[in-house]
């Protein structure tokens, strides 16, 4: 039993970016496995919702007329994983997903519930940023989009304007065209939990495969919000593959990460697991990417 | 033969169909729902509740505050009672309480006509409390000046038992000798049965009646009396099937207090759902104990002295109190016997969560620190793990003086043969002698000691009633309970084997109810084959004296003549099939010359206990750099007597296998430090493992007939959870050469562990 409001249902982005502008004070649902939790517990409890659950042409993986990756925001984590697009194109986003809760939670979850959370740990977001991810919302005045970077403002806060939802996730051909990337999840389970630390890399070899020609890396867990670790970036970018460069990467990522000290981990553990980690994506990453390492 | 065979559970269909009735289906729709206000305060007195806003909520019945209930104080463990003052159960709790002892005691209830309603209410109440300071730490509870919990118990101590041996300050001047010393803390874990604790109660004729997911319905009902100050037998308890229980559930939990409840609004229905968190903070948890022990080996591999203290965090209330942390000592001396022994177990009251029964009750708490210092010391003086161990266990012969239990088979030896042979023990232990890189492997093992039932420590009776159908088939009742462990398939199985009546004419009547169900006192220790099976087995022979002797009449064979075989009346001096139990039974229902109701009934009082022995082998790989163990094999082997149910059997072992690789690996319940509050009292934070963290579970046997029992068998309920945590921590010794002293295992404490030990 729940303790809800009210509860409106929108069956078009129009009627939910309608009901936003009716119902400013309503949250808005969609698979619900964060909200019910949250409404459980009491922090959500007595609110108004609206279920944009319904919405039909938010949901499903396309290439839109520019060869972007749209996935609409309603899209499961069981369909991301399984869908031929991401298959093909950004294999570790589907592999990412793949890592949240059990079965039931990827079958109701949504990417657009994932990211509008607006919490660190989000299993997609760290990927997300790394493959420079934009957010489509839209709203009373239109469609406005922005990268992933600028929608997230603090730990649990996103920027949806009023009357806005977000409507999807795309993915630029420049991100993906030629880029392989890997996903480490870190945590304590290797079902049902949620990442100690989570760190996504992605790279861009040479043709030769010998030099690393641009490279990507993304946390959860390491900041208040998914962060990139721009120096360990720049350290790797131009230079020729190796074990000692994957190693630098990996230590690199100290200079802008900031991870918290809590009862779930101390700051010094989860310092020297993201270290291990970044190495470890950069490898696997090289190597999804046809280079030697 | 019925016995032996993996028949089906009598409950698997219903319960895969979802045709099994459990508390909660039971309720109709229209009871009252109850919530409970929980102390935020560590300790302290409640010193004022504000109802007012709360009370204007609509659908609020009814607001009871610690103000409002009798102050009778009662036990709750679910021990049989004690006739004997001197050995009754601590009673120290009332139904709710102003002075308060951990964040989650019961300080107040609301009854409302919905479940938003009564948390809405429990959220109005404005609480004030005077606050004491709290401790957590067992040391710190037993020092001088610190916060005491209970006026009877200044220091805090609620226990303390002592075995003292030989002579150990003698025996340690022995030249030549290794001193291994070391202290080991096992966490405070949560049982996690899936169904959590459910009631309803409500009064008709007087009468109060609670229908509840417990394992013990009679002890229930007599706390439940002693809660209410009333008659015992106007209470009744009814136990339907239950989502598992684990030990919690072998406590009278909220049944005093949802009888109470019911009571105040007139004997209307209302029932009492707790949720995961209250489940986590406000029911029974595992005693965290930690173990200090000291041994005195010779070059040789024997002990020359030992010295033992454990001390066990009880929690806030005395609820199973020192019995867990005295079990786990008395193993110690007769595990690996030796001339000079000293041992000490304390119990001592914190302000922590309160702990109760679970799964083992004591052994695994003792198991992890005694079997990682026999792998410590088997180190330090350089000999093989496994021999170390045959060269100290408990010999063949081996008798307790105070439970009288023998050890009558080469048990450990034929046990370890299995688990070495099946995880190659020997040769890994070979391949694994040097490695160097970032992931390494190794093999541990461990073995554990346990008994099966409470004699000679507590009453130990099993009561059973059968009654004859029509149709030859039989229904059987015994307390002892169904609480998922396959008790109510194993007791078919035993009465189909002495009634010589096919398997499918039994029906055992699962729920009890303890107007109607012969007393008992429920499903603990790892007593229902073995304590049931005698009731059983003098039951059904009682009911077939009764039926051939009614078959002499039908057949004018003498008694002594004939036999129930396959549900027939069997001539025995020619094996002529005189007619079948069905006739008879018909014939005596219906006769107009002599109709009789054929039954039996009958107690049997068990004055006896067996041992049960077992170990367990692992077998792991440690990443290193990543600071994560990966248990990749894993094995128990028990010697639990003759199995009635292999499949079951093999059952049992994986969900206790599954309880001891969490224990081992990630389960432990967090209290705050400076608030005395539960941190992660939910399934996402709290880390129970997942079939995903579970390799393939390995269960094998050693069948030694036990000679006491009336079927052979003995315990097999909890000895699965007792050895695995030290195997795997024994095996993560093996891969990295890093000893562990705590449990669980996580990343964290590897992290520490190996940054300590210099691995990175």
């Amino acid at each position: 039993m729940y303790d809800m409001k009210a509860l409106y249902e929108a069956n078009t982005v129009e009627e939910a970016v309608k009901l936003r502008m009716e119902h400013p004070e309503a949250q808005i649902i969609a698979g619900g496995s964060d909200v019910l939790i949250q409404m459980r517990e009491g922090k959500r409890a007595g609110k108004e919702l609206i279920s944009i659950y319904m919405i039909d042409e938010m949901r499903g993986v396309k290439l839109d007329e520019e060869e972007a990756i749209r996935i609409g925001s309603l899209t499961s984590f069981s369909h991301i994983t399984k869908d031929p697009i991401i298959q093909e194109y950004i294999n570790v986003l589907g592999e990412a997903v793949d890592m949240v809760g059990g079965p039931q939670i990827r079958n109701i979850a949504t990417i657009g519930g994932n990211t509008c959370n607006g919490v660190t740990s989000a299993d997609s977001a760290s990927t997300l940023f790394a493959w420079d991810a934009v957010i489509e919302l839209t709203g009373p005045e239109g469609i406005r989009r922005i990268p992933i970077s600028d929608f997230y403002i603090k730990a649990g806060t996103v920027d949806i304007k009023e009357g806005e939802l977000q409507t999807a996730v795309i993915i630029p051909k420049n991100s993906y065209e030629g880029y392989k990337g890997h996903y480490i999840k870190y945590a304590n389970r290797n079902a049902m939990d949620i990442a100690t630390t989570g760190c996504s890399v992605n790279v861009k070899l040479s043709e030769d495969k010998k030099t690393i020609e641009d490279i990507r890396i993304a946390f959860g867990v390491a900041g208040p919000i998914p962060m990139r670790t721009k120096s360990a970036e720049l350290l790797a970018k131009g230079q020729p593959v190796s074990k000692e460069l994957a190693e630098a990467f990996g230590k690199e990522i100290l200079e802008d990460i900031n991870p918290r000290d809590s009862w779930r981990a101390s700051k010094d553990f989860r310092k020297h697991i993201a270290v291990e980690m970044a190495t470890r994506c950069f490898i696997e990453s090289v190597k999804l990417s046809g280079g030697e390492i | 033969m019925i016995i032996g065979k993996s028949v089906t559970r009598v409950d698997a269909l219903d319960k895969v169909t979802g045709r099994s009735k459990y508390t909660d289906d039971l309720c109709e729709k229209n009871a009252l729902v109850a919530k409970i206000y929980h102390s935020t305060k560590a300790n302290g007195v409640v010193t004022s509740i504000d109802t007012s806003e709360a009370e204007k909520i609509p659908g609020v019945v009814k607001i009871v505050t610690c103000f409002d209930v009798p102050k009778i104080y009662f036990p709750t463990a679910g021990h049989p009672w004690s006739t004997d003052p001197s050995h009754q159960d601590v009673a120290d709790r009332l139904l709710l309480t102003d002075r308060v002892r951990f964040c989650g005691d019961d300080v107040a209830a609301v009854i409302a006509e919905n479940e938003i309603a009564a948390k809405q209410a429990i959220a109005a109440l404005k609480v004030e409390y005077e606050e004491y300071p709290f401790v957590l730490d067992v040391q710190e509870a037993m020092a001088d000046g610190a916060p005491c919990l209970h006026e009877k118990y200044p220091g805090n101590v609620l226990g303390h038992s002592s075995i003292r041996k030989g002579n150990l300050e003698e025996a340690i001047k022995e030249p030549g000798l290794i001193k291994v010393d070391q202290w080991y803390d096992t966490p405070v874990v949560q049982h996690c049965h899936i169904e959590n604790h459910i009631c309803f109660a409500s009064m008709e004729n007087g009468k109060i009646s609670v229908v509840s997911s417990t394992q013990i319905p009679h002890i229930v009902r007599r706390v439940v009396g002693q809660a209410l100050g009333i008659p015992w037998g106007s209470v009744r308890i009814i136990k339907p099937y239950i989502g598992g229980g684990f030990g919690n559930k072998q406590d009278a939990l909220y049944e005093p207090l949802c009888a109470y409840l019911s009571k105040v609004v007139g004997g209307r229905l209302v029932k009492l759902d707790v949720t995961r968190e209250e489940t986590f903070v406000s029911n029974r948890t595992r005693h965290a104990i930690r173990s200090h022990i000291i041994s005195w080996v010779r070059p040789d591999g024997t002990f020359a002295a030992r010295k033992l203290e454990c001390f066990s965090n009880q929690g806030a209330y005395a609820s199973h109190g020192h019995g867990i942390a005295a079990k786990g000592m008395n193993a110690f001396p007769q595990l690996y016997p030796c001339e000079n022994i000293e041992c000490d177990a304390y119990t001592v009251f914190t302000n922590m969560p309160v702990a109760g029964a679970m799964r083992g009750y004591g052994i695994p708490q003792a198991m992890f620190p005694v079997e990682s210092q026999t792998d410590d010391i088997a180190l330090a003086i350089g000999m093989d793990p496994v021999e170390f161990r045959r060269k100290n266990l408990m010999p063949v012969g081996y008798v307790d003086g105070f439970s009288k239990n023998e050890n009558y088979y080469d048990t450990f030896n034929q046990c370890l043969e299995k688990g070495k042979a099946y995880i190659d023990f020997d040769r890994k232990r070979k391949e694994y002698e040097n490695q160097t890189g970032p992931v390494r492997k190794g093999v541990g093992c461990s073995v554990f000691w346990y008994n099966t039932a409470v004699w000679p420590i507590s009453l130990e009776s099993a009561s059973c009633r059968m009654v004859l159908n029509q149709d030859g088939s039989v229904q059987v009742q015994l307390a002892e309970t169904e609480i998922g462990q396959g008790a109510d398939t194993a007791f078919a199985q035993m009465t189909a084997a002495t009634l010589g009546i096919p398997f499918e004419m039994v029906h055992v009547i699962s729920c009890q109810d303890t107007d109607i169900t012969p007393f008992g006192t429920g499903s603990y220790a790892s007593r229902q084959t073995y304590v049931g099976g005698f009731a059983i087995k003098q039951t059904a022979l009682l009911l077939k004296e009764r039926i051939l002797k009614y078959a002499y009449e039908l057949t004018r064979m003498p008694s002594f003549n004939l036999d129930i075989k396959d549900g027939k009346i069997v001539r025995t001096t020619d094996g002529r099939e005189l007619m079948t139990l069905g006739e008879l039974s018909t014939e005596a229902l219906y006769s107009l010359s002599h109709s009789e109701h054929l039954t039996s009934e009958s107690t049997y009082q068990i004055k006896s206990n067996a041992y049960s022995f077992g170990c367990c082998f692992a077998e792991v790989e440690v990443d290193i750099p990543m600071c994560k163990v990966k248990l990749v094999n894993i094995i128990n082997v028990h010697d639990c007597g003759q199995l009635i149910n292999p499949a079951l059997a093999e059952a049992q072992v994986h969900g206790g296998m599954s309880m001891g690789i969490g224990y081992a690996l990630s389960e432990q319940l967090l209290i705050d430090a400076k608030t005395g509050k539960t941190l992660n009292d939910n399934l996402l934070d709290y880390k129970l493992s997942t079939t995903m963290d579970h390799p393939h579970l390995e269960a094998q046997f050693v069948e030694n007939y036990e000679p006491t029992s009336a079927f052979g068998t003995k315990s097999l309920g909890e000895p699965p959870a007792c050895p695995v945590a030290p195997a795997i921590r024994n095996a993560i010794l093996n891969a990295t050469g890093v000893s562990m002293y705590q449990i669980p295992m996580t990343s964290q404490a590897l992290f520490k562990r190996f940054k300590e030990e210099e691995l990175f």
